[in-house]
């Protein structure tokens, strides 16, 4: 378990990041908190022909208020998010999921960008994205562009970047007046993989009627997986038990196809899918409904 | 006063250099010029070699040699048998032990097809993949089963079937149990594989030094003696150019007795072939393959019962899963055939197994040696007769426990250790008492229990017993000096791997002598030190080498009052032996120094008595007629979330009877390792073979251990019950705690769906399984 051979740049700009990823073509990855990176590589399943290090680039470090919402550079520490005050008030949803991954060492070094880049099915940060309707901004050498969490995630980890380009920011908005949050995922051991887990967000009008719901899925697909359906089964609705019910039993059966592995078969996935649902959906209008009647 | 300090709850000398990282473990050893291995391990778990494309390998720069099977020449030869067969009148028992490197066939996945040596570890990974292989892929052996089908391919081409023993053992007559019982349940149990996980791999560092003619080897080995004498032989060589050394070991339980692994003999061989000390530690994949398992067997058992629940006799058929080779014989089937009698009387048995070749890692014992299954099967074939007959399961128990006036009880099968199985003593049902006292079973079952199941909760509870037979010959040996500067050595062959050796054996010697804990110092595992032994095996260091430790500090302790006496010019009996002095008994200032004494014992001038040896020394061996019998009960409150199937142990009591306690604190030490063990066992911890003999989860992030957080605290307690077999009274506890996990689960996993009907009758589960059970006991709970 000893990684291959591969070159070693520690560039302290992002456009010197940038330029070495540029020169090496697509053969070169960049190191952000090499919790996932580190162990492939000692696998050997991934042999890159270079690391470029980004932890000695100051300007990736920040978490602060801006326009969009919470603006949050690529390194910065998983760890920083759960620690920070500002996350808390302006992303509370992303704050109270940041337990949820893996542990505390773990989050010492992990960061936002790494996470959100790598694109595992199983990790929160990319659910969490799609469910705030996160946007990223992604450099390359000679271009920027942003790209919205919805287009980012093409696949099974792989994201709408190309190898050359490195994301840099990603903004979390704010959550719309009257919005309640939640997120919970079941592990078997809590650090571990979750075998299934699910953010929410429902905003309520003045009325008490559901204006606004989101639902989104890791550990089920290819990606962070969005049940749109059972979402908009609680638009225009009150979010009863019975309606929460009968949207976590829509999203569990007719939108996630989820795969077996040694951990969960399909159908345990699909059973815990419907209870997770349940559980975020039923906290998420519980908030909601404290929000509007304060 | 001198306090005693043999059953005190003494804190382990050993600590402070584990804690603090001052303790050599084999990774620790440098040496300059040292080399680093790697091997190629086969991607197949099934395949005929045709060509190893070496592919320029000994041209890449930092390689200094590359072997194959075809390199090592006559040295090449399959491992030893490390125990034969048991001297059982029916069976059939086929040799086939692994090779150092394989030739012409792979037949598990990761057995070692060639070694690369280089300058770091890094070069020889390098260099592996310039190598290739090219195999032609056979159909595996996985099932155990399809393994016995008429066309099943071949683990071992010259066999006729894959089988690697099959052994039949009864007493009585189970023909007529069945005939004259009320009921008789049968059941098929399934028992699946798991890996021991020690902390630290495996690891070897083999020195051959040419001037002094000397091979020194460094070595994760639970039996370093052993290990030496084989190596000697292998290498033609006297046992006195070997020196095997054990040092600190991250955790051995078992697997690390396996001898001759591959790695040790080809480290040894091809470090005298280069002249150069050569390095190899096992990486944790290469752990999950070349480190052999334990525990596939499958079971159909039956059990006979009269109405009020006594039990007439139990049948049982078995598969055992061996892997692809059976170095250990059947010292793990034996041990479940054997367990399955348990505390109970059972005066008729009938129990066949078969030993079946399978394209998998090799199996040899892993805490718990096969019992884990014996305790599984019986326990559950009463808990699922209690179940149907409607009597309480824990009366079902208690009316067929053999009480203690029928000790020494004969079993009259053989044991692992080739003796008649006797339990030498015991005393079950207070032990149970207590379990139930210690758990709440009345309040629980009573009040608690239905509140909580009102309120929606899922919440079970269990109490299951074992045996456990431990402390097994053949020997060991210690040997006691009390040295000039007062300290005390003391050296035996067994090695350590955190059972906390260096404090109990030296609280034994501690008191005979009369030195303070801290002043004996214990050497373990160094065949320089100490020439005869066996290993750390099967729960028998503190009663085979603990004895020995007696033994030989008792002879010292006659040597120091003789002495003494002399000088003090006072009767022996007149003398004690307080706080590292001999002082005659009121009269404390009348006293001399251990160290004076040993100076005088060793003397410059003058002479030694004709008919008395120099020094305060004395070596003294054990070695037991059988082995003593252990026994314990587990008992658990477990809540299951019925939505996730995820479990939350409430509570966890052991009570446990391993004779005499040298010191409690490391005993529950002990039991709680045991006890994690146990419930990695139970619901986290299983390799995931695919059908053509693949591992799928080879890595500890989809293997799972338990961690911190899934391990309760432990409550214990002890009921003494003396081995009448040694001197000191003990029998072993090592395995005690990992043993009767399993079958403590699935009691209260049932408890806990006591309402759905469902009846657990494989270990481990997980949220998954216990999901996939409900919901089928839901299905036919309503068909």
């Amino acid at each position: 378990m000893k990684p291959a051979v591969f070159d070693y740049h520690a560039p302290r700009t992002v456009d010197e990041a940038l330029g070495l990823l540029a020169q090496y073509g697509g053969d070169a990855k960049p190191l952000a908190g090499g919790q996932s990176l580190v162990p492939t590589m000692n696998f050997r399943l991934a042999q890159p022909a270079a690391l470029v290090d980004l932890n000695g680039i100051d300007e990736l470090f920040y978490l602060r208020q801006g326009e969009g919402g919470l603006r949050c550079g690529a390194m910065t520490r998983q760890r920083s998010v759960e620690n920070s005050t500002l996350a808390q008030r302006l992303s509370p949803l992303l704050h109270e999921a940041m337990p949820h991954i893996a542990h505390t060492q773990i989050r010492n070094r992990g960061t936002i960008g790494g996470s959100l880049a790598h694109a595992d099915p199983a990790a929160e940060l990319p659910a969490l994205a799609l469910a705030l309707d996160a946007r990223f901004y992604v450099r390359s050498l000679t271009d920027g562009r942003w790209i919205a969490a919805r287009d980012y995630y093409t696949g099974l980890f792989t994201t709408a970047m190309q190898p050359e380009e490195m994301l840099v920011e990603a903004v979390f908005p704010a959550l719309p007046a009257g919005s309640g949050w939640a997120f919970d995922e079941v592990a078997r051991q809590h650090g571990n993989y979750a075998l299934c887990g699910a953010a929410a967000i429902i905003t309520q009008g003045e009325d008490g009627l559901v204006k606004n719901a989101k639902l989104v899925f890791l550990s089920v697909g290819e990606g962070p997986v969005e049940a749109f359906q059972a979402a908009n089964m609680l638009v225009g609705e009150r979010p009863t038990p019975e309606a929460v019910r009968a949207a976590a039993d829509t999203a569990a059966t007719q939108e996630i196809d989820p795969v077996g592995d040694i951990h969960a078969g399909p159908a345990f996935r699909r059973h815990l899918a419907r209870v997770v649902a349940q559980r975020v959906l039923t906290r998420a209008a519980a908030r909601a409904s404290a929000e509007v009647s304060v | 006063m001198s306090t005693r300090h043999f059953g005190q709850p003494i804190k382990r000398n050993e600590d402070p250099r584990l804690l603090t990282g001052r303790a050599l473990f084999t990774d620790d050893v440098q040496m300059a010029g040292m080399l680093h291995v790697a091997f190629l391990r086969s991607d197949l778990a099934h395949a005929r070699i045709r060509e190893i494309d070496l592919g320029g390998v000994q041209e890449r720069p930092g390689v200094a040699a590359v072997y194959t099977a075809d390199d090592l020449g006559d040295f090449w030869q399959p491992g030893p048998l490390l125990v034969p067969p048991p001297p059982v009148e029916q069976i059939e028992f086929h040799q086939r032990t692994q090779v150092p490197l394989a030739k012409e066939k792979v037949r598990h996945a990761g057995e070692a097809i060639v070694m690369v040596v280089a300058e770091s570890r890094y070069i020889a990974e390098d260099a592996l993949d310039d190598i290739y292989v090219d195999y032609e892929p056979l159909d595996a052996v996985v099932d155990l089963e399809a393994a016995l089908a008429d066309d099943a391919p071949l683990v071992h081409d010259d066999l006729e079937r894959n089988v690697s023993a099959s052994v039949v053992q009864s007493k009585g007559n189970w023909a007529q149990a069945e005939a004259e019982a009320d009921t008789v349940i049968r059941r098929r149990l399934l028992y699946d594989r798991g890996t021991a996980a020690a902390m630290e791999n495996r690891g070897i560092v083999a020195s051959w030094d040419e001037k002094s003619q000397q091979l020194t080897i460094w070595d994760t080995t639970q039996a370093p003696i052993a290990i030496r004498n084989g190596l000697a032989a292998m290498l033609g060589l006297s046992e006195h150019q070997v020196r095997v050394i054990a040092p600190f070991i991250g955790g051995g339980f078992g697997p690390k007795i396996m001898m001759f692994y591959p790695e040790e003999v080809l480290l040894a061989w091809a470090a005298l072939q280069l002249g150069r000390p050569l390095k190899w530690i096992e990486d944790r994949e290469e752990n999950f393959y070349a480190t052999t398992q334990e525990r596939g067997q499958v079971h159909d058992a039956a059990i006979a019962l009269k109405r009020d629940g006594t039990v007439l006799g139990v049948k049982d058929a078995f598969l055992h899963d061996a892997g692809a080779y059976a170095p250990y014989g059947l010292t793990v089937p034996i041990s479940s055939q054997c367990t399955i009698l348990g505390p109970y009387v059972i005066p008729n048995y009938h129990s066949e197994f078969v030993s079946v070749f399978t394209n998998k890692p090799i199996v040899t014992p892993y805490r718990g040696a096969g019992r884990q299954h014996g305790v599984f099967v019986i326990e559950r074939l009463l808990d699922i007769a209690a179940r149907e007959m409607s009597l309480d399961t824990m009366e079902v128990r208690r009316r067929n426990f053999i009480r203690p006036d029928q000790f020494p009880y004969a079993n009259e099968i053989i044991f692992q250790d080739f003796t008649s199985l006797v339990y030498d003593s015991g005393n079950y049902e207070p032990a149970l008492d207590r379990a139930l006292e210690l758990i709440g079973y009345e309040a629980f079952t009573r009040e608690e229990q239905p509140r909580r199941e009102a309120a929606g909760e899922r919440v079970g509870i269990a109490v299951v017993n074992y045996v456990e037979g431990t402390g097994i010959g053949p020997y060991e040996g210690a040997r006691v000096n009390v040295t000039a500067s007062g300290k005390v050595s003391v050296a035996t062959g067994v090695g350590t791997q955190g059972q906390g050796h260096f404090t109990s054996f030296a609280q034994i010697v501690a008191d005979q002598v009369g030195a303070a804990i801290e002043d004996v110092h214990v050497v373990t595992g160094d065949t320089d030190l100490f020439y005869w032994g066996a290993g750390t095996f099967a729960s028998r260091g503190a009663v085979v080498a603990g004895n020995a430790m007696h033994a030989a500090a008792a002879k010292v302790r006659a040597k120091i009052l003789k002495l003494a006496g002399d000088r003090l010019e006072a009767a022996e009996e007149d003398l004690e032996l307080v706080d590292g002095q001999v002082r005659v008994k009121g009269v404390p200032e009348t006293s001399i120094s251990l160290g004076e004494l040993a100076l005088e014992a060793n003397p410059m001038r003058g002479g030694v008595k004709p008919g008395t040896e120099p020094g305060l020394e004395a070596t003294e061996y054990f070695g037991p007629e059988r082995g003593a019998t252990a026994s314990g009960v587990h008992a658990i409150i477990l809540k299951v979330d019925p939505e996730t199937f995820l479990l939350e142990i409430e509570k966890y009591v052991v009570v446990h009877d391993c004779g005499t306690v040298i010191n409690p604190l490391i005993l529950d030490g002990q039991i709680q390792g045991g006890v994690a063990q146990g419930i990695g066992n139970a619901f986290y911890e299983q390799l995931h073979f695919d059908e053509n003999g693949a591992l799928r989860n080879a890595s500890l992030m989809d293997y799972l251990l338990p961690t911190a957080t899934d391990v309760p605290n432990i409550v214990s307690d002890h009921v003494v019950t003396p081995s009448p077999l040694n001197p000191l009274g003990v029998k072993g506890a090592g395995e005690a705690g990992a043993i009767p996990v399993g079958a403590l689960f699935a009691q209260a996993l049932d408890n806990a769906f006591r309402d759905i009907g469902l009846e657990v009758r494989e270990i481990p589960l997980s949220p998954n399984r216990l999901f996939e059970l409900v919901s089928e006991a839901v299905a036919e709970g309503a068909r």
